[in-house]
């Protein structure tokens, strides 16, 4: 019988699709060298030698069709190891033309690999598509509507939009599910060409195929992401779906691992997160449903959990409900809890949201997250800072920011350097709880990721040192400057320093290095020179520096002091006198003049600390007035508004017809019609706006345009700082520290957790960077207690009392509830391996009731398999007619492969199975010892006919991968 | 949404790759290198899931090959871990106990079977069964044109003699 089956599946895989032999020898080759190459390079050598055949043949004349179609997957192959195919793009275009439903199909997919939406051959394609969407063959519609999805770009929808909506009314549901999704896309892309049709979404929400109303969600979900208000209707609606999905009243084949269409409820969830979210009564009708599914949740399996997730992301956007909160916290506490890594970030994640309701429910889990934060698994850790950062108040802000920037300081990725480096500052703009340590804080956040962080940040640091704190005293904020120039000048040290940084060193000792006298104009100004020289810097930097040594000469000879030139500031205002740049250029010559203005004149060009005094621009520039008179009169044209230039530019601007057409974005379809005698020029935006920017008067001086950069500076010698405040001012961005939110008595607990969380920061960060398994279990009861006191600094000050005990009652509980769950886990996997196992021979009677209806003889009806012979019936040859019969023998040994092999929850529950509670034990262990025996049967079967069939068409395994036979699910 | 989808072998060996946001062919080859650095080297405990530019990438293994999906950040991790197995679970029935050679010599196939799961970066049909016959039809089909193309071919043959 085995060997029947065997020779059936052989004959199987060389007849039907299943097998390899639809490809010729030749391409077999091609994908076994490439499988057997060594190195990336010998792959690129074997790749462009293919590539080379291929421009030769395929532009050979009378390529036979079938040829040509292998050509086409081989350039396929060749693009997606990354080479360039685009001589072949064209064939595959032309194969999307042929009438046969293979080839045309290959065509489809080889083109939606190679083009973007914006591709010139796209134009080509169009009326194949057009034509292929009226076919009576609704799979030729499939195919066609598929590739819709991928090419149809923002120009191209209206010509074929018609027809997309009339498949909305297929008879066949997957051409419906595909018109619903290709109609989404085209929202997607272009929101105003389809919003006339949104309307017909609601009415698919309503169609018979589960199929279409699950692929419907997408577009609503979109939808009412961009218009809660209007869809607010609805909440009925999907809550009595959901309803109904949860009890299971949708057809078996849409379950997925005995829960019923996980992913509809998920997009269910979604949508109901959104429409309850602020909205008391709308939510009131979510309440009951989201009760239930988690009175059923079922958090043995992956997807359950990811139900329970989007459950509990539910509950925190809806407006709160106490019950449904206790539900959600005793859900999150369950993912903390769990051993999986990927359950735990969920539980960080799901943290997250709920504190934002109630901030009080992260306590009790504070060493769970606080063992998440030391994980060595970077996704966990990234995601817990993300938790800090949501629960970040002035009491734990230092520790807080001093964690995120150690950690920012260790790693390499960029992209997240700038995200945690805008989170420190953000933070510490908003929590700071002294000017001392928001400066050494912005220090540490610039030294490292100073190229990282967005130039606002540094305009606000020097905003601040220059308002200070916005209240009257002068002591203060003079101490703040000083000691903020204390440690920029002990910085300038250090090898190399962040552009940014350097300016924002440059500005700050250029306005106050010499403000409270501890340093002499000498010093500073040599500091500056150092500056240029010792970092290699850019222009930006140059000019910041130059601009502040002009400042510091400025002030020197406002007191009445002569300024000496020192001989290398000498040499850099020569070398920026030479510059290519006309702006330092600019700078170093305004410097030489101020050098030689007298005491009074210098006073009035650079005042003394004038960085945060208003300066006013007269946008109408009334002082050009009299100017603009006098060349009135000497004949000049008189300005005309820009409201009533409208006429005149059309006729200056004979091109504006044609901008607006492509302004508009359309092409068109349809033949053209008969010219009409000369129209009235309509204006397009494009056209006003080429010369107003010319035509407008910009205030900006226009020589300083130069670089961006270099326009950002103050570059006019008259008020450089004035300029510079009102830059800051325009940024319009809000002020958001200054307000001292601390007050004296509080001062001193805060303090006192800093220094702990500091010096615990050191160890944690050290213990890391060793042997972390090691060190942590050798001084575990050390550590124990600085977790406590590291989670008492980052969790309030009430915990730090009432620490101890708390903790070992959690870590018993924990334990408890930890078995609790495991013996949870048991029982409910158990039915399903039994389930499995016993599906395909005779259905024995449920082992363990467990309530569940009639699943062992309800499986047979799910092989689709089954379903295929009575589609395919008796046209099928019957080589492929065996396939499915044999495949369904050595398939349910797999299913339970596939339940053993899920790497979260029921993985455990595997290991449990044998040490569970007594009553499972005893019939999962027997399961368990067989389940291994046939588990392993047919898989090196398997393997072994594939390799049969492997020789059959001249592929050798060979040695060094033996995993390509390897099934995925064993 | 799910901006792509890439299945790599231990050995960094791309076996597919589908792009549902645009990605220049250049940027392409970046991404890979960059996430099969990510990925591979990652311990087998660990979450299944990678921040990465914003994005978050679940990936999944099975035998020597890694499934990854890039996702938005807002996502649902657990559900997208479970599209990975839905998929596979799919090929599974398809090819019979699906091994990385299969996909190696099918890559076209797996192809049209995603085209069936995923469509712009969207779930549309989580029904295994579905989707099976839905491919099923289109394979007969293909057979049928196989045929018939045979069979003209050997009335050709005959004809000439």
């Amino acid at each position: 019988m085995e060997q029947l089956k065997t020779i059936g599946r052989e004959l199987a895989m060389s007849s039907q699709g299943g097998g390899w032999a639809g490809q010729s020898k030749e391409f077999l080759d091609l994908v076994k060298s490439i499988g057997e190459a060594r190195s990336k390079a010998e792959e690129d050598r074997i790749i462009l030698r293919e590539i080379e055949s291929l421009r030769r043949r395929i532009a050979e004349p009378d390529v036979p069709r079938r040829r040509m179609k292998e050509y086409i997957i081989r350039l396929v192959y060749a693009e997606m190891l990354g080479h360039d195919a685009s001589f072949g793009y064209i064939h595959a275009v032309k194969m999307t033309h042929d009438d046969s439903l293979p080839l045309k199909r290959t065509g489809y997919l080889a083109v939606t690999l190679f083009l973007s939406d914006d591709h010139d051959l796209i134009i080509l394609i169009i009326n194949t598509i057009q034509k292929d969407l009226r076919s009576d063959n609704y799979l030729i519609v499939c195919a066609a509507l598929t590739a819709a999805c991928k090419l149809i770009n923002e120009e191209t929808i209206p010509a074929v939009l018609p027809q997309v909506v009339d498949l909305l009314a297929h008879s066949k549901e997957a051409v419906r599910k595909k018109a619903v999704m290709a109609l989404h896309r085209f929202y997607q892309r272009s929101p105003a060409s389809v919003s006339h049709l949104v309307s017909n979404f609601r009415k698919r929400l309503c169609d018979n195929d589960p199929g279409v109303m699950g692929a419907t969600l997408c577009p609503l979900f979109d939808l009412i992401t961009e218009d809660v208000n209007s869809y607010k209707d609805l909440v009925i609606s999907f809550v009595s779906i959901l309803k109904q999905v949860a009890e299971r009243r949708l057809p078996k084949t849409y379950d997925y691992h005995q829960m019923p269409a996980p992913f509809v409820q998920i997009k269910l969830l979604k949508i109901l997160a959104l429409l309850g979210s602020g909205d008391k009564q709308a939510s009131g009708h979510i309440y009951n449903v989201l009760g239930d599914m988690f009175r059923k949740s079922e958090t043995s399996s992956n997807i359950g959990n990811a139900v329970v997730y989007e459950c509990i992301c539910c509950v925190s956007s809806i407006y709160p409900n106490t019950k449904l909160l206790d539900a959600a916290v005793e859900a999150t506490s369950k993912f903390l809890k769990s051993d999986s890594h990927n359950l735990k970030y969920m539980g960080i994640d799901a943290l997250g949201r709920l504190i934002k309701i109630n901030p009080d429910i992260a306590e009790e889990h504070q060493l769970a997250v606080i063992d998440c934060l030391e994980d060595p698994d970077d996704t966990l850790k990234r995601k817990t800072f993300e938790l800090l950062y949501k629960m970040t108040k002035s009491t734990n802000v230092e520790v807080i920011v001093d964690r995120m920037i150690d950690y920012m300081i260790s790693i390499n990725d960029n992209h997240y350097k700038t995200e945690i480096a805008s989170r420190c500052v953000e933070l510490a703009e908003q929590f700071a709880p002294s000017n001392q340590w928001f400066i050494q804080t912005m220090n540490k956040v610039f030294e490292h990721a100073g190229d990282l962080v967005n130039i606002r940040v540094a305009h606000n640091l020097m905003r601040l040192i220059a308002e200070g704190f916005g209240e009257d005293d002068e002591g203060a904020d003079s101490q703040l400057r000083s000691s903020a120039v204390d440690s920029y000048l002990r910085i300038l040290g250090e090898p190399k320093l962040p552009s940014l940084f350097l300016q924002v060193i440059c500005w700050v000792l250029g306005e106050y290095g010499t403000a409270d006298g501890k340093y002499s104009a000498a010093y500073i100004i040599g500091k500056l020179c150092d500056v240029t020289e010792a970092h290699l810097c850019n222009d930006t930097v140059k000019a910041y520096a130059i601009s502040a040594i002009m400042k510091i000469c400025a002030f020197e000879i406002a007191a009445g002091r002569k300024v000496e030139m020192l001989p290398e500031c000498q040499s850099f205002i020569d070398e920026l006198s030479a510059s290519h740049s006309t702006d330092l250029q600019q700078r170093a010559y305004e410097l030489q003049a101020l050098l030689c203005l007298d005491r009074q004149a210098v006073e009035n060009v650079m005042p003394l600390d004038a960085s945060c005094e208003d300066f006013e621009v007269d946008t109408n520039l009334s002082f050009l007035d009299g100017f603009v008179e006098q060349s009135i009169e000497n004949g000049a044209s008189p300005y005309i508004p820009e409201s009533e230039r409208a006429g005149m530019s059309s006729v200056n601007n004979f091109r504006s017809p044609y901008q607006q057409e492509a302004s508009g974005h359309t092409l068109r379809f349809e033949a053209y019609e008969l010219p009409k005698p000369s129209s009235i020029p309509v204006i397009s935006q494009v056209s006003i706006s080429a010369p107003t920017a010319d035509l407008v008067p910009v205030p900006d001086m226009t020589y300083y345009r130069e670089s961006d950069q270099a326009s950002k500076i103050s570059s006019v010698a008259e008020a450089s700082s004035a300029d510079i405040g009102i830059r800051l001012r325009l940024d319009g961005v809000q002020k958001k520290w200054g307000k001292p939110t601390y007050s004296s008595s509080s001062s001193s607990t805060t303090a006192e957790k800093a220094t702990n969380g500091v010096t615990h920061v050191d160890g944690g960060v050290k213990s890391q960077s060793r042997d972390i398994s090691h060190d942590s279990r050798r001084q575990q009861s050390e550590v124990s207690s600085e977790k406590q006191k590291l989670a008492a600094s980052l969790f309030g000050a009430s915990a730090s009392k009432t620490e101890k005990k708390p903790a070992s009652t959690h870590r018993v509980a924990k334990g408890n509830t930890a078995n609790a769950e495991r013996s949870g886990v048991t029982r409910a996997v158990s039915p399903e391996i039994s389930k499995a196992k016993v599906a395909p021979s005779s259905p024995p009677p449920d082992l363990l009731d467990l309530g569940e209806p009639i699943m062992p003889t309800s499986t047979p009806t799910m092989d689709p398999f089954k379903e295929l012979e009575g589609l395919i019936g008796p046209t099928l040859t019957p080589a492929s007619l065996d396939n499915p019969a044999t495949t369904s023998g050595p398939k349910a040994p797999d299913l339970m492969a596939l339940y053993t092999d899920m790497p979260t929850g029921s993985s455990s529950s595997g290991v449990t199975l044998a040490s569970g509670d007594a009553y499972s034990a005893d019939k999962s262990s027997s399961l368990a010892k067989s389940v291994p025996t046939t588990k392993k049967g047919p898989n090196p079967q398997d393997s072994l006919q594939k390799d049969a069939t492997a020789r059959q068409v001249g592929v050798t395994p060979t040695g060094n991968n033996p995993n390509l036979f390897r099934d995925l699910l064993g | 949404m799910i901006h792509f989808v890439l299945l790599i072998s231990r050995q960094g060996k791309v076996r597919l790759t589908k792009w549902y946001s645009p990605y220049a062919q250049k940027e392409r080859t970046k991404v890979i290198r960059e996430l099969s650095g990510l990925i591979l080297t990652r311990g087998p405990k660990l979450c299944n899931f990678v921040e990465w530019r914003g994005f978050k990438v679940v990936y999944r293994r099975y035998a020597s090959l890694y499934f990854c999906m890039c996702i938005d950040a807002a996502d649902n991790e657990l559900e997208v871990l479970e599209i990975i197995h839905h998929f596979v679970e799919i090929l599974d029935r398809y090819f019979g106990s699906v091994c990385e050679l299969d996909l190696i010599f099918n890559f076209h196939k797996a192809y049209y079977i995603l085209d069936e799961i995923l469509i712009a970066g969207e779930l549309q049909e989580s029904s295994k069964k579905i989707v099976a016959r839905l491919i099923a039809a289109q394979d007969s089909l293909v057979e049928a044109a196989k045929e018939e193309a045979s069979s003209i071919s050997n009335m050709i043959a005959q004809a000439t003699k």
